[in-house]
């Protein structure tokens, strides 16, 4: 990473990657309907680092797993560079997939712990059609993409991923998506599991990991120093919907919505008093 | 200086694995909480200020085991009590401790009002369950929870609203020191807020009279404690009040640790965020010499070989290196 | 893997049962090694021999004799050839007549003897005696005197000679004894013989290995239909979800031995060999297996590492395969071993009622037990036809039992000490 300050970058006349109209998602029925996620509009767009912030509940998992095709929405629409994404079939699904790939919460049940990482890295460079390469350059791919994440790759072979800590297990979940090279990466809080260190650490590779295969990040999270530290645009959601979205910079020093000024002043910070003083205990 | 409430001096402990090699995860620890005072230990995970906080409350089970030091509560020494007597006679009313999953901690079947019950007959067993109430609606009213809260089962309260209650729950035989141990870590930032308010009231209004917190977000220590302390590898690397902390680090370690600190404020995007590289040693055979020179910058030969002594510097400060203070000012100081 | 392996046989539990298991799998393969034959040849004739050994008397007689004078071997044979029964009779002879009978041994044959002389008299009719019962007294008191005088007396063998007339060969004294290495035909029948005359033993060792493959055949086809259903439930869910468990609640609520006995009862005697009743058995009893690793698949399904799997593009049989079956081999392990167990058991009430394997093929350790019924072993004291078949059920149980149980504790955290 470079050691100069980040610019707010304009993404607005970048072309669009992944966009959704409407897209809604409810849960149950009758008297029990609970809406989830309540027609949200968003354009994510190619190379941009989206943040979508948002307390427990908010439904940012749930909207994350409509973008990844996992669930279904229940309404509205979600376009895949600008064209509607069509995962009706197992193999459509499988082609979408290609170009969108997830690094999760929790690192223990991230990986499949009855699987070495050889087998799970290699497994990535047969997705992309490396099946016929030699061993040495199976090899050479593997060790380059722990490297990007500071593994060493010949330290790793035969290990399986429980002998590694959460923050080397998220690196590695990192290597994977180096190795994938996908279109999109959909990151749901993937440092709220490991502590701040090793947090620095990914959220720097993950900066690294965008500028090197030039895909969009859309980074999932509750904390909104985070966001503002690492996204280029700042989507904040409350009950299912998106209150308030814009640039990084323009959200975090200056928001609008109620929401996130209450999400901004109840984050501790080092340079500003906390104010404690407004916290209503028997809300 | 005020009267010192919990002190703790040269504390050593360890676990045995299930394949009986020792892990030592608190390696001679020794600092002192006056009354009134509120002390933050930070650190990565893995660095044993969970199990500091364990072995601060004297009641021993396997695989944690006592090797020495003293645990001083308010002058009574409790280290090497025997752990029975220690739930009895300590345990709530003297040392109340709230790990991290608290709110998990809750048996579903059961009110809440049963459990302060249950605390304070520990204590006092012929206390009558009319005055209990009144007291437990009393502390509740004043700690801003809700007095229905008492009749209700842990399942009908939400995740904030249950670490609250747990909280207020351990501290109602008004213990002399509170052990939170990441109280608001599994907590979204609102909830994380209400914790941190009613704590701070526990210490305003005397129920609790000092309190040793514990988590990795720098930014909510410095806004909750007075003094701040860095443990690494079982050993406390640097003390200082959380201004001096946070503004004017010593340690290697604590510089690097203050560099992850992320808040929504203008400049966080323009700080360069580094990260300190490699892991933390094995504490089953801890470096000789510093425990921190594997992933210095500026370590010395010298490091590896040589024990490092704590060393006190300016007004209640203390760290642990070989440099001088101000030799390690200059060095980051041109960074 | 290894790792588990190494956990696995660090559990006290699974060990003892691996090892009872092991030492009666060992003797099921080395026993018909020594002693080779059809277990259900019927060696016998008359039921229920005593466990023994058995001498040919006849190759006895034509063994080469030596002489030994040994100083009890009187009271020996007489104390063999008393009775308990007439014991009990002279004694009550004894009250009957008002002998003093304070100070009397019955164990000590010759006092015994003595007293008899004394108080026996042919012609008195104690008071209240049936004249069968003095009667039966005037045999016992014929056979006494015999055995009585048996000193210096003997036997003689008689063979016909060239003419056809007996002319005696052999004079057997009772000081005469012969080697039993050089009697031709000696058996031992360690666990006697059953009602058709055959070797208990032999039996009891074969039935063990029918049985045994009769649960590992009950429980592999248990296994993987319940495997099957409760992947497929679990993982594909929805509507195939709410089929399959509809029939597994309708399998459930039916008592799975009243299906067993159906089942077995219209599939009709000459059609049911072993494997036929291993099947069936299996077939009714995967629900619990279907259920359970229904709700494993269930909490594994939406774990993050199967989502990525997804989005890796693989197949559902490879997803199934690699990221859900390895998580609940250990489940389904224990779970196989507790319905050998559960089929071993089923087999052996199943041929108790009558419903087992043909009785003509191989013996079953149900089928033992139901023959020992049929002809009473239980009510006329032949315990060596039924009490080590059930013995050799319960370990075969309690050793399966305890490996599950260490398995348990190995694999589940909780629970370990």
């Amino acid at each position: 990473m470079s050691d100069q300050v980040r610019e707010q970058k304009d993404f607005t006349n970048a072309p669009l990657c992944l966009s959704g109209k409407g897209v809604t998602k409810i849960f149950g029925f009758g008297n029990k309907k609970t809406v989830a996620v309540d027609h949200v509009d968003f354009e994510f767009h190619e190379g941009e680092f989206v943040s979508i912030v948002g307390e427990s509940g908010s439904g940012k998992t749930t909207l994350s797993k409509m973008l990844l095709g996992l669930s279904n929405a229940t309404e509205g629409e979600i376009f895949f560079q600008g064209k509607p994404r069509d995962i009706s079939s197992g193999r459509k699904k499988r082609e979408y997939w290609k170009g969108i790939q997830a690094i999760f919460q929790d690192p223990f049940s991230s990986f499949n712990t009855f699987q070495k990482i050889d087998t799970v890295l290699l497994d990535c460079i047969h997705m992309r059609g490396g099946k016929n390469l030699s061993k040495e350059e199976k090899f050479n791919m593997m060790t380059e993409a722990c490297h990007f994440v500071n593994l060493e790759f010949k330290e790793l072979t035969n290990k399986y991923p429980f002998e590694l800590s959460g923050g080397q297990m998220q690196r590695l979940m990192i290597a994977r998506i180096f190795l994938l090279k996908p279109k999109i990466l959909l990151a749901d809080e993937p440092t709220s599991m490991v502590d701040a260190c090793s947090r620095a650490t990914i959220l720097d590779m993950l900066l690294n990991l965008r500028d090197e295969i030039g895909m969009t990040v859309i980074f999932i999270t509750h904390d909104i120093g985070l966001a503002y530290y690492i996204s280029d645009t700042v989507y904040i959601m409350e009950h299912g919907k998106f209150v308030e979205y814009g640039k990084a910079d323009e959200v975090i020093l200056n928001p609008k919505a109620a929401y996130t000024k209450r999400l901004i002043s109840d984050v501790p910070k080092i340079h500003e008093e906390w104010d404690l003083s407004t916290v209503d205990l028997m809300a | 200086m005020g009267k010192a409430m919990l002190e703790v001096k040269n504390l050593k402990t360890k676990y045995i694995t299930r394949f009986h090699e020792d892990v030592y995860a608190v390696d001679g620890v020794s600092f002192t909480i006056e009354e009134g005072k509120s002390l933050g230990i930070a650190g990565e995970s893995g660095c044993g200020k969970s199990t500091l906080a364990l072995s601060m409350m004297g009641y021993y089970f396997a695989p944690l085991h006592y090797i020495s030091g003293d645990i001083i509560i308010d002058g009574k020494n409790i280290s090497g009590m025997d752990p029975d007597t220690v739930r009895k006679t300590i345990l709530g009313t003297e040392i109340a401790y709230i790990p991290q999953a608290a709110m998990n901690a809750l048996n579903p079947t059961q009110k809440i009002i049963r459990f302060i019950e249950d605390v304070v007959h520990a204590h006092d067993p012929k206390k009558d369950k009319k005055e209990i109430r009144e007291m437990a609606e009393k502390r509740f009213a004043e700690l801003g929870l809700p007095a229905e809260a008492l009749n209700k089962h842990a399942v009908e309260l939400s995740g904030g609203m249950k670490q609250r209650t747990v909280i207020a729950v351990s501290t109602i035989l008004n213990p002399k020191v509170l052990i939170a141990d990441e109280p608001s870590s599994a907590l979204d930032v609102t909830s994380q807020k209400m914790v941190i308010k009613m704590m701070r009231e526990l210490m305003e209004k005397g129920y609790i009279k000092s309190m040793l917190f514990i988590t990795h977000e720098l930014p909510l220590l410095y806004n909750v404690t007075d003094d701040i302390m860095v443990m690494y590898a079982g050993q406390l690397v640097e003390k200082g009040s959380a201004e001096q902390m946070v503004f004017d680090p010593v340690h290697p370690y604590s510089h690097g640790l203050m560099k992850s600190i992320l808040v929504p404020e203008e400049g966080t995007r323009g700080q360069k965020l580094t990260a300190i590289p490699g892991a933390p040693p094995n504490l089953k055979r801890p470096p000789d010499g510093c425990r921190f020179a594997a992933r210095c910058k500026y370590a010395k030969p010298e490091c590896r070989y040589s024990a490092i002594p704590e060393r006190e510097f300016e007004e209640n400060r203390m760290y642990r290196c070989l440099m001088g203070v101000d030799e390690l000012r200059e060095v980051y100081g041109n960074e | 893997m290894k790792n588990t392996l190494r956990q696995v046989f660090h559990s006290s539990k699974f060990v003892a049962g691996f090892i009872i298991f092991v030492a009666i799998l060992l003797l099921m393969i080395i026993y018909p090694l020594i002693n080779p034959g059809n277990p259900l040849q019927q060696i016998g004739v008359g039921t229920f021999a005593k466990p023994g050994t058995y001498v040919s008397l006849y190759d006895a007689t034509k063994a080469p004799v030596s002489t030994f004078r040994l100083p009890d071997a009187a009271e020996k044979r007489l104390g063999t050839s008393l009775s308990e029964e007439d014991k009990a009779a002279m004694v009550e002879w004894f009250e009957a007549v008002g002998a003093d009978i304070s100070d009397l041994d019955t164990n000590d044959t010759e006092k015994m003897l003595e007293m008899w002389d004394e108080y026996y008299d042919p012609s008195a009719k104690p008071k209240g005696m049936i004249r069968a019962k003095i009667l039966y007294y005037g045999r016992l008191d014929k056979s006494l005197k015999e055995m009585g005088s048996g000193d210096g007396d003997s036997i003689s063998i008689a063979e016909p000679n060239e003419e056809g007339v007996l002319e005696e060969t052999k004079k057997i004294l009772d000081t005469d004894y012969v080697n039993t290495k050089e009697v031709a035909n000696v058996k031992t029948l360690p666990l006697g013989t059953d009602n058709f005359g055959r070797d208990v033993l032999k039996e009891l060792v074969s039935a063990t290995g029918t049985s045994i493959r009769i649960g590992l055949i009950a429980g592999i086809v248990a296994t993987l239909i319940g495997l099957t259903l409760g992947l497929l439930a679990g993982y594909v869910g929805g509507f195939l979800d709410d089929i399959i468990m509809f029939v597994t609640n309708i399998f459930t609520v039916i008592p799975g031995f009243v299906l067993l006995i159906l089942i077995s009862y219209s599939i009709g005697q000459e059609q049911r060999g072993a494997a036929v009743v291993a099947i069936v058995i299996g077939f009714t009893s995967w629900t619990w297996t279907a259920r359970s690793v229904r709700s494993q698949v269930i909490s594994l399904r939406n774990r993050d590492h199967v989502n990525l799997s997804k989005l890796s593009g693989h197949s559902l049989v490879r997803i199934v395969l690699t990221d859900i079956l390895p998580y609940i081999a250990s489940y389904v392990v224990m779970a196989f071993i507790l319905q050998v167990s559960s089929g071993i058991l089923s087999e052996a009430q199943l041929s108790l009622l009558g419903l087992g394997p043909k009785t003509t093929e191989v013996p079953t350790l149900g089928l033992m037990m139901n023959w020992a019924m049929l002809y009473s072993a239980h009510t006329n004291g032949s315990w060596w036809a039924y009490f080590p078949v059930i013995l050799t059920i319960t370990l075969i149980s309690f050793s399966l039992n305890l490996m599950n149980t260490g398995l348990d504790q190995v694999f589940n955290p909780t629970l370990r000490d």
